[in-house]
């Protein structure tokens, strides 16, 4: 068949058709339409952050003040007040976290990113771990309850940092051992080829040039347990005083805005805005940093 | 520990030398400790399992598998069971991936094929990346502001027209299932999207092109080539999605009324498994514990075996859709 006769019938009608699309055939308005939809969805989806943003500034922000930060809980009927204690109390069971995720993570990772990625131990590790980032976090607050609460006999600071701990750990491990598979291969051989053992070519050159990347993971870990109150309300429990031990019940900026919300008292409820307004920007404040630290990886 | 096999093997007025014995010990104690640090994540799962399925074991002998068809929660006569807390739990947890799934997915499409410049795009992710960093209690506090006076006029409007239908056959008074699963919704939403984002980032570009050359409209290369080749990792997608919101506690706590209830109605009060945790463990007796915990073993076994699921689905479609580009 020659070139010729393809075209020959077109010749025929007279001009070349026209092969772009019109909107109005039905397949191409189909489109149009869907896109617009596309574009209203994303629009509505977006909605829910810019309200809440909203209430918190508008109904947070109106009860923002230094007492917040200085004074004890109101009871009942009691005007003004703060929630320092909440406060101190949430970062304090943050630390307990921190301090104990990111050791093990951070070895755990080392493990699963350059030790022995492919072994079996390993996968089943990296696998447990991917399925841990979707424990219920109340569950992870049973299960303190069930091996410290019982056995410590009272409530406290501990049960509620190592019940985030259990929560932060998946975080951690995931993305230390993503940042560490991003170090280039040729570093590493150079420094086996010097004589190095892996135990040194993992803390001279994969650690350091990974440290971003983990810093990321680590500070998304704390950002996202900081905000975590289900773990918490059988471990730490609620205390209306300064914390004074690690062994006692321990209030925490959660905890507070959960008690407060089904409270009658307007003031309670203004209380919980606040407390909502400074967990929000505390959670917000980890996330940005860990973009700023992430955006300065190699 | 094995002796250092490099012991005298470098020649005399060499610059380089093998690692000595200490750095050899030190390196075989790094690595154990390293493994002792993989092998504490296998640990950590069979000691939660472990220690709560032995807390629920009292409960299990004396509630046996009737707990879980059984509609009391009666501490008085210490009579337990949890029916509605599962039908609650499903029920929401379902209204909640429909709704999330659909706009999760939608949000995944829309960023992922063109729709915005790069950088608007970038501004859009991170709006929907925020919404995941909300905590939970907040979302809470908002539903019973927010949402729960903004659609009672709605659903009660619904109730007096439609509540012949079951779906509406209760008025909305204030806490009910409607709230909480709108709120679910929009909780996993960010899950879905952006699992599903890298599904379909996962794609090749060059099917893209394929199906375009091939004169498709951009709607047609999306739902008929796009979202099929992502079709494994949107399933997991979904599938994470769906275990996020069956074990989300404290939203639902707030917002779904925690009442003992089995009801089709969109409006009726309800409890969900997590919920029923939050709401009666903190004055629990020793024995309404041993309940509790048998519910938390129902919930962690329902949550693991959807979770390993969705993630085994990641794993696979991943490892083949990389194979195959």
């Amino acid at each position: 068949m020659t070139e010729q006769s393809v075209i020959e019938p077109y010749r025929i009608a007279g001009s070349a058709p026209d092969l772009r699309k019109s909107w109005t055939e039905a397949r191409a308005s189909r489109s149009l339409i869907l896109t617009v939809g596309a574009w209203i969805v994303a629009l509505v989806a977006s909605v829910p952050l810019f309200s809440v943003l909203y209430m918190l500034i508008v109904q947070g922000g109106s009860r923002l003040s230094l007492d917040l930060l200085t004074e004890l809980p109101p009871a009942g009927f009691e005007l003004g007040g703060g929630f320092g204690n909440a406060i101190v109390g949430t970062l304090v069971m943050v630390a307990i976290a921190a301090v104990v995720s990111i050791p093990v993570g951070i070895l755990a990772a080392t493990y699963l990113a350059e030790l022995s990625p492919e072994s079996k131990l390993a996968s089943a590790a990296r696998f447990l771990a991917k399925v841990l980032t979707g424990f219920p976090s109340i569950l992870a607050g049973v299960f303190v309850y069930a091996i410290l609460v019982l056995a410590m006999g009272t409530y406290s600071a501990w049960a509620g940092g190592i019940s985030l701990a259990v929560l932060m750990l998946p975080t951690v491990v995931l993305t230390a051992e993503e940042a560490m598979k991003t170090v280039p291969r040729r570093m590493k051989d150079a420094a086996l080829g010097m004589g190095c053992t892996r135990t040194q070519m993992i803390w001279k050159i994969v650690l350091p040039t990974a440290l971003p990347g983990i810093l990321t993971g680590v500070i998304l870990g704390v950002a996202r347990v900081a905000g975590e109150s289900a773990p918490l309300l059988f471990t730490a429990l609620f205390s209306n005083y300064w914390l004074h031990s690690l062994s006692e019940p321990t209030a925490s900026l959660s905890i507070l805005i959960y008690n407060f919300s089904s409270m009658p008292f307007d003031n309670q409820i203004e209380l919980a805005w606040a407390a909502s307004l400074i967990l929000v920007l505390i959670v917000l404040v980890f996330n940005v940093l860990s973009r700023v630290v992430g955006r300065s990886r190699i | 520990m094995a002796a250092n096999a490099f012991e005298g093997a470098a020649p005399r007025g060499a610059i380089t030398q093998p690692p000595s014995s200490n750095e050899y010990l030190t390196d075989r104690g790094f690595r154990l400790l390293t493994v002792c640090g993989a092998s504490l994540i296998i640990l950590l799962v069979g000691y939660i399992l472990w220690k709560i399925g032995g807390q629920a074991l009292p409960a299990i002998y004396r509630y046996h598998l009737g707990f879980l068809i059984s509609t009391n929660w009666n501490v008085a006569d210490q009579n337990f069971g949890i029916l509605p807390e599962i039908w609650g739990t499903l029920y929401s947890s379902i209204l909640a991936l429909v709704i999330g799934g659909f706009f999760g997915l939608t949000v995944a499409i829309f960023l992922t094929q063109d729709f915005l410049p790069l950088r608007l795009a970038l501004v859009f992710r991170t709006i929907i990346e925020m919404l995941a960093a909300i905590p939970s209690v907040v979302f809470g506090l908002w539903g019973i502001f927010v949402v729960i006076p903004a659609i009672r006029p709605i659903a009660n409007w619904l109730y007096d027209i439609l509540g012949w239908i079951p779906f509406f056959g209760s008025s909305l008074s204030g806490p009910g299932l409607l709230p909480a699963a709108l709120v679910l919704a929009i909780m996993i939403l960010p899950t879905v999207a952006a699992i599903s984002q890298d599904a379909l980032n996962l794609v090749p570009y060059r099917t893209k092109e394929a199906a375009y050359g091939l004169g498709t409209t951009r709607w047609e290369a999306i739902l008929k080539v796009m979202v099929p080749t992502a079709a494994g990792g949107i399933a997991s997608a979904m599938v994470l999605g769906f275990g996020r919101a069956l074990g989300e506690t404290m939203a639902l706590a707030m917002l779904i009324g925690n009442s003992n209830q089995i009801s089709l109605s969109l409006f009726a009060p309800a409890q969900t498994l997590a919920s029923l945790l939050a709401s009666h463990f903190p004055e629990a007796g020793a024995i309404e514990v041993q309940a509790l915990m048998y519910a938390a073993l129902v919930l962690l076994a329902i949550t693991l075996v959807v979770n390993m699921m969705g993630t085994a689905i990641l794993t696979i479609t991943q490892r083949r859709i990389s194979g195959r580009s």
